[in-house]
């Protein structure tokens, strides 16, 4: 048997804070052999970054390993010298982070930052090591690896960004990279092309790999073998195939149950999210971790003593003392319903357009009347919403998703074309403008969980102070309204009193949902509403705003990137690119096909669970700059099916089908259909 | 690049005109005042309009304003009473003198900061780090006018070791500048090396830094290259902003050691009411306060490539 | 870390003490220069202006054998009693002139970053006017031309000061603005006073308090100057940095008369820092 490259024993490690030591992990064990990819999953807190410094003996600040062993090729990595260490760190092990524009020096070039890890580990210096470097930018596929070489770090796009890191770290050729959230921040179809690269890179240099992220999805597409964390410790750890398709730790279960399963809607697959929320480490329960959420729990066995890491014979491992007895079946999720019946058209947008302004770099920018730069964020879009029916917005970062939803709600005003709500047109009303009865009738959710309440009131003061704005109520009638809505977001009343730093970010989440349903609005936006939350509480908010819109008869517009989310909530879709509509019909259309191009780019590149053709990830390239828009269809510079200069010269014409189905391109759908079918098959 | 120096020329020539129309509407707005200021108390009502008459100071506001600009440009700022010269001929050797004084202190606190500061910041909670944060918070704590009177109390009047006045009626002597470089010194050192910690200290902990050390890159490495030039933007812009400054602290010091420099003239000016040597004093040092300002924008610009490039 | 908070215990000066001592030890200091202003006339033995022994060093006694601890200046007067009721002027002045410059600089500043386009253009470009001049010569200009009084003062401070406020403000505000709680305020219709005073204004206490600690320090330094340099609160009412004024040219062979206010004025100062200090590291550190 082969020594294995790395060893965790028993690996504890805590941080010390105001209230003691606070262990973050507790008692990991693993392995990673040769050549091998291990995915470390779990959801923000479960100590799994911790990891990863731990193994690199760098615990900034308050950390501290306090039991347990790192072995690196059998050697006790806290026996090792300084120099020995800084030996491995860069040569042996390299770490790639998340958020690569913060992890690279912003005042010195591209190539000075590479060619410095030759410089220690190979000793190589001048135009060999710039050589070198550029070779392997090239290999990490970047497009211009000598202008990138000469580059600053804010010169280059995101995606160049993380490829750039992930070179860096390869220069040296290590025996174990670690991979801290690499593509978190990123583009779907920018993830996906930069976890292909990981995915062969590692293949072509044998390198082993432990990758870290909340996103089993995006792990099971590059690793052999999945270890899922939960409070500090790992919970079942095996086969990528057997814990998706057998897992048997509930909250190995709970997590695949969370998420929408590719080609499944709300009605054939309704989410089962996990009840409860991550206890913090000094809430960790006596027995099980995992029992106040755990379906399965019997109290008396799992309350008792905490349960120990069980080989189950099939070369995994699993923490539950009910592990045997409990079935294959899955969790089952609250039955969905079929969509509402629409009642006529809520949000009429009709060639709405809005274009901002700013000053054109260079010295030609300080000349008095020079013509500002037009960034045309929303293009003539024109689609309808209906009533009491939930319509999604997709596309990726910078594709005016956003503009839009700031100016239906007045926070923004149109440059052109109109948005009609109740008869009125809304597109050049801001909020300043807007009668108590308009407000009242359009409000929001928003993205941000720590920014979307006033850090300085109780929550339950916010919420009554819409009741009192919108609805003119009395004190005891808003008191009562509060405490409404809080059963209707299954919260505490308790919570009301809080402030939102001591809430959770689901918590904080389902105030804001209320917050929107204070006035019971017709029509409410929620851009991106759950982006920002862990995979398990997701679920539960995205079930409780389905749940409080179909209660309200609310018409819902749904602002995402998540096409799963989408195909899972919503019953029409209008998707974007570049401020322009791409595609737009009802979910099943846009979903199965034929698609536009681009939708299709997005689908493919959708991490699912159960993708099998696994790495056949999409197209290189990214969004051009919306500062330059490329001509003719906006869609050109990436489309895998371009036909020819029609598409580089002449905007694509608006095809539609009876049944509503519409689409800007110029292949015509029958063949669109034909191409892709041909391709599935 | 050549678009932010050029924002910047042309943002400071903006405040230049600004602050100019203002001290003329301060300075120039009453003749009567003016008159008063420049013929002395005891002159009589004739000889004030004759003189206000022979000045064109019943010329129309806006003649008025564009000749006092003029004047300000070429240098011909008018007579001083306390002197009985002309304004320039005065100011030139206390500018000259306040220089020195400006250089030596400089020469002195740029190293000393920046090197105590890098130091404390580059571990962060470490005794020296402590030591050094108690140390220039007391200092800053002492206004220049307090540290004067204490240390001549002790090296003067205590130790007899220096000077108390340097007047330097005898000639240039540097032991005189030893006592105004020092409470200048004492005053600001301790301000510039909190600035300098801070920012170290934050480089520190940022990703980048994170990174060179998770490449295996040697800990004089990461200092030298990757911390240093990324610490030293924010005090870079605060040492030029400290001339500003520096003039408050300079006039105290001048008044003090009785110091024939830029400072205690601007003082003199006011206190006796020699109303052209002011506005001589004063457009100057807007000058050399906007001039610092500019040249710190600029350089962060240039030392900052994010900068550069993105405005 | 949801909970840190909620669970924490009360704050305690012992638990404050083992937080930050640098806090409690500034707190100490101006809680004692506080005490003394308050309570001057029992605590001073001498009535500020009264003419005893001129010139007596420290220790000496009056000819009614009542001891001057710190002895008496040039014409006579208490050294200690003095710095007692100079306490007084300028704990009255230093915090008034700060928060005048600050009602003025937060008021701007809420303006410019909330309005932003050419409220904010115009606004900044009134404070660069203003941050143009050094400090000391926009002291000596306005002086020179209004007279020294302790209203001139806060005049002069609020003008010299008020342009830093409102940038620090501003800066703030141009983040906090594009919070979602802003718009969700826009949302429901509230007033732009509303949202810049209840909404915005209290999330920027945080930097804003450390640096009205920060500048309470530079204040009482500026009126120490003023009055070292002849320019400040007119005779005979007792202040710091007149004593030192007007005992400099002693202070070679009398070094009592100048050195004890120093010490009082440093120590406030210190106070001061001290407290912007701990804030800061309070709010570091959670």
């Amino acid at each position: 048997m082969t020594q294995p490259l790395l060893e965790l024993d028993r690996l504890s490690i805590s941080y010390r804070t105001r209230r003691g030591a606070v262990p973050a992990v507790v008692d990991v064990s693993l392995s990673l052999n040769p050549g091998e990819s291990l995915g470390l999953v779990g959801e923000s807190g479960c100590g799994k970054s911790t990891i990863a410094f731990g193994i690199m003996r760098w615990l900034a600040g308050r950390g501290q390993i306090v039991g347990g062993r790192v072995l690196f090729e059998g050697r006790d990595m806290a026996t090792m010298s300084p120099a020995e260490l800084r030996h491995v760190r860069g040569k042996r092990i390299a770490m790639v982070f998340q958020e690569a524009m913060s992890a690279l020096n912003p005042c010195l070039t591209i190539g000075a930052q590479l060619t410095e890890v030759l410089r220690f580990h190979e000793d190589v210096v001048g135009p060999e090591a710039e050589r070198r470097a550029k070779t392997m930018l090239s290999e990490v596929r970047i497009p211009d690896p000598d202008r990138v070489y000469r580059a600053f770090p804010h010169e280059i796009s995101g995606g160049q960004q993380q490829r750039v890191v992930i070179a860096m770290a390869l220069l040296a050729n290590p025996a174990l990279l670690l991979l801290d959230e690499p593509t978190t921040g990123l583009d779907v179809t920018v993830e996906a092309s930069v976890v292909k690269l990981i995915a062969e890179v590692s293949r072509r240099f044998g390198t082993s790999l432990l990758y870290i992220s909340h996103n089993l999805a995006l792990i099971s597409r590059v690793c052999e073998r999945i270890a899922v964390m939960y409070a500090g410790e790992i919970v079942e750890e095996g086969p990528t195939r057997r814990i998706l398709t057998a897992p048997i730790h509930p909250y190995t279960r709970g997590l695949i149950a969370c998420l929408p399963e590719s080609g499944a809607d709300k009605v054939a697959r309704p989410l089962a999210p996990i009840p409860g929320q991550i206890p913090a480490p000094w809430e960790r329960p006596a027995g099980c971790f995992f029992m106040p959420r755990c379906a399965y729990a019997v109290p008396g066995r799992c309350d008792v003593a905490h349960p120990p890491l069980i080989d189950d014979g099939t070369g995994a491992q699993v923490r539950c003392v009910r592990a045997d007895e409990i079935g294959p079946e899955r969790v089952a999720g609250v039955a969905g319903q079929p969509p509402a019946a629409a009642e006529g058209i809520s949000v009429a947008v009709d060639n709405l357009s809005k274009d901002y302004k700013i000053t054109p770099p260079g010295l030609r920018g300080l000349l008095p009347f020079a013509e500002p730069l037009r960034i045309r964020a929303n293009d003539h879009l024109t689609f309808n919403a209906e009533a009491g029916r939930t319509l999604a917005i997709v596309g990726e970062s910078g594709c005016g998703k956003s503009t839009f939803a700031r100016i239906l709600t007045g926070l923004e005003r149109a440059t052109g074309g109109k948005v009609e709500v109740a008869g009125a047109d809304l597109g050049q009303l801001s909020v300043i403008d807007r009668s108590r009865d308009q407000l009242r009738a359009l409000q929001m959710v928003f993205q941000n969980p720590d920014e979307t309440l006033n850090p300085s009131y109780k929550v339950g003061r916010q919420i009554a102070r819409v009741a009192k704005r919108l609805l003119s109520l009395g004190r005891k009638e808003r008191a009562q309204r509060v405490q409404d809505l809080f059963a209707e977001i299954r919260l505490p009343p308790g919570i009301a009193d809080r402030k939102p730093r001591h809430l959770s970010g689901g918590q904080k989440q389902r105030i804001a949902i209320a917050r929107a349903f204070v006035g019971r609005p017709d029509i409410v936006v929620a851009d991106e509403p759950v982006s920002a939350l862990d995979v398990s509480v997701r679920a539960a908010v995205t079930q409780l705003l389905m749940e409080i819109q179909r209660a309200h008869g609310t018409t819902l517009i749904l602002i995402s990137h998540d096409l799963a989310l989408v195909r899972y909530v919503a019953d029409t879709v209008v998707v974007m690119y570049l401020g322009q509509v791409m595609e737009a019909g009802s979910t099943n259309q846009v979903f199965s096909g034929p698609h536009h191009p681009y939708t299709e780019l997005l689908l493919k590149a959708q991490p699912k669970l159960d993708n099998d053709q696994g790495l056949d990830a999409p197209v290189e390239g990214e969004t051009p700059s919306p500062l330059d828009p490329p001509k003719g269809c906006p869609f050109h510079t990436r489309c895998p099916r371009k036909v020819g200069t029609i598409c580089e010269a002449a905007r694509p014409p608006e095809q539609v089908t009876p049944a509503g189905h519409r689409m800007a391109c110029h292949i015509p759908m029958a063949d669109l259909a034909r191409v892709q079918e041909k391709e599935l098959t | 690049m050549a678009r932010l120096i050029a924002q910047r020329l042309f943002n400071s020539a903006v405040s230049i005109a600004l602050v100019s129309i203002v001290l003329f509407l301060i300075f120039e707005i009453s003749p009567e005042t003016v008159a008063a200021d420049a013929l002395g108390q005891y002159s009589t009502r004739e000889q004030r309009d004759l003189w206000l008459a022979a000045n064109g100071y019943f010329e129309p506001l806006h003649v008025r304003f564009l000749d006092w600009a003029r004047r300000c440009l070429t240098g011909e700022f008018g007579n001083s009473r306390l002197y009985n010269a002309p304004v320039s001929t005065v100011l030139g050797p206390r500018l000259a003198a306040s220089g020195i004084l400006a250089a030596c202190f400089f020469a002195i606190l740029i190293p000393l900061s920046l090197s105590l500061g890098v130091f404390a910041g580059m571990k962060e909670g470490s005794k020296l780090d402590r030591g050094i944060s108690l140390l220039s918070i007391l200092t800053t704590s002492v206004p220049p006018f307090a540290s004067a009177v204490l240390l001549a109390a002790i090296f003067v009047f205590g130790l007899g070791l220096l000077p108390g006045t340097s007047s330097m009626i005898d000639g240039f002597r540097w032991k005189e500048l030893v006592m105004p470089v020092a409470v200048l010194l004492l005053y600001d050192f301790g301000y510039l090396t909190r600035i300098t910690r801070a920012s170290m200290a934050d480089v520190m902990q940022t990703a980048y830094i994170r990174t060179a050390a998770l490449k295996g890159l040697p800990d004089w490495w990461i200092i030298l290259r990757h911390a240093l030039r990324n610490a030293l933007i924010p005090p870079f812009t605060v040492i030029m902003l400290q001339i500003n400054w520096l003039i408050g602290g300079v006039v105290v010091v001048e008044f003090f050691f009785a110091y024939k420099g830029f400072g205690s003239l601007i003082l003199e000016a006011s206190l006796t009411h020699d109303l052209f040597l002011l506005q001589a004093c004063t457009a100057v040092s807007v000058l050399i306060a906007v001039g610092t300002q500019t040249i710190a924008d600029i350089g962060y610009g240039l030392l900052n490539p994010r900068i550069r490039v993105a405005r | 870390m949801t909970d840190v908070a909620a669970t924490q215990k009360k704050v305690t000066l012992l638990s404050l003490l083992r937080e930050s001592p640098i806090l409690v030890a500034g707190l100490s200091i101006l809680g004692f220069w506080m005490l003394v202003a308050i309570f001057a006339p029992l605590i001073a033995p001498f009535g500020p202006n009264q003419n005893l022994v001129p010139m007596a060093p420290p220790g000496s006694r009056t000819p009614d054998g009542r001891l001057m601890l710190l002895g008496a200046d040039h014409l006579g007067r208490d050294v200690l009693s003095r710095i007692i009721y100079g306490g007084r002027t300028v704990l009255t002045y230093a915090p008034l002139a700060t928060l005048c410059a600050y009602s003025v600089g937060v008021t701007l500043g809420l303006i410019a970053g909330y309005k932003g386009k050419w409220v904010d253009e115009l606004l900044s470009r009134f404070a660069d006017l203003v941050l143009a001049f050094p400090v000391i010569v926009l002291y000596i200009v306005i002086i020179q031309k209004f007279g020294a009084s302790g209203l001139n003062i806060l005049v002069a401070v609020t003008l010299a000061s008020s342009p830093g406020i409102m940038r620090l403000v501003r800066g703030v505000v141009l983040d906090l603005r594009t919070r979602a709680y802003v718009s969700a305020a826009q949302m429901r219709g509230e007033s732009t006073f509303y949202v810049m005073f209840v909404e915005i204004l209290p999330n920027a206490r945080g930097p804003l308090i450390v640096d009205a600690c920060l500048r309470l320090g530079y204040v009482t330094i500026t009126i120490g100057t003023l009055g070292f340099l002849g320019l400040g609160i007119p005779p005979p009412t007792p202040d710091w940095g007149s004593m030192i004024n007007e005992s400099r040219h002693f202070a070679m062979v009398f070094p009592h008369m100048a050195v004890f206010p120093c010490l009082a004025v440093s120590s406030l100062v210190l106070a001061f820092n001290l407290i912007a200090d701990g804030l800061r590291e309070l709010s570091l550190a959670d």
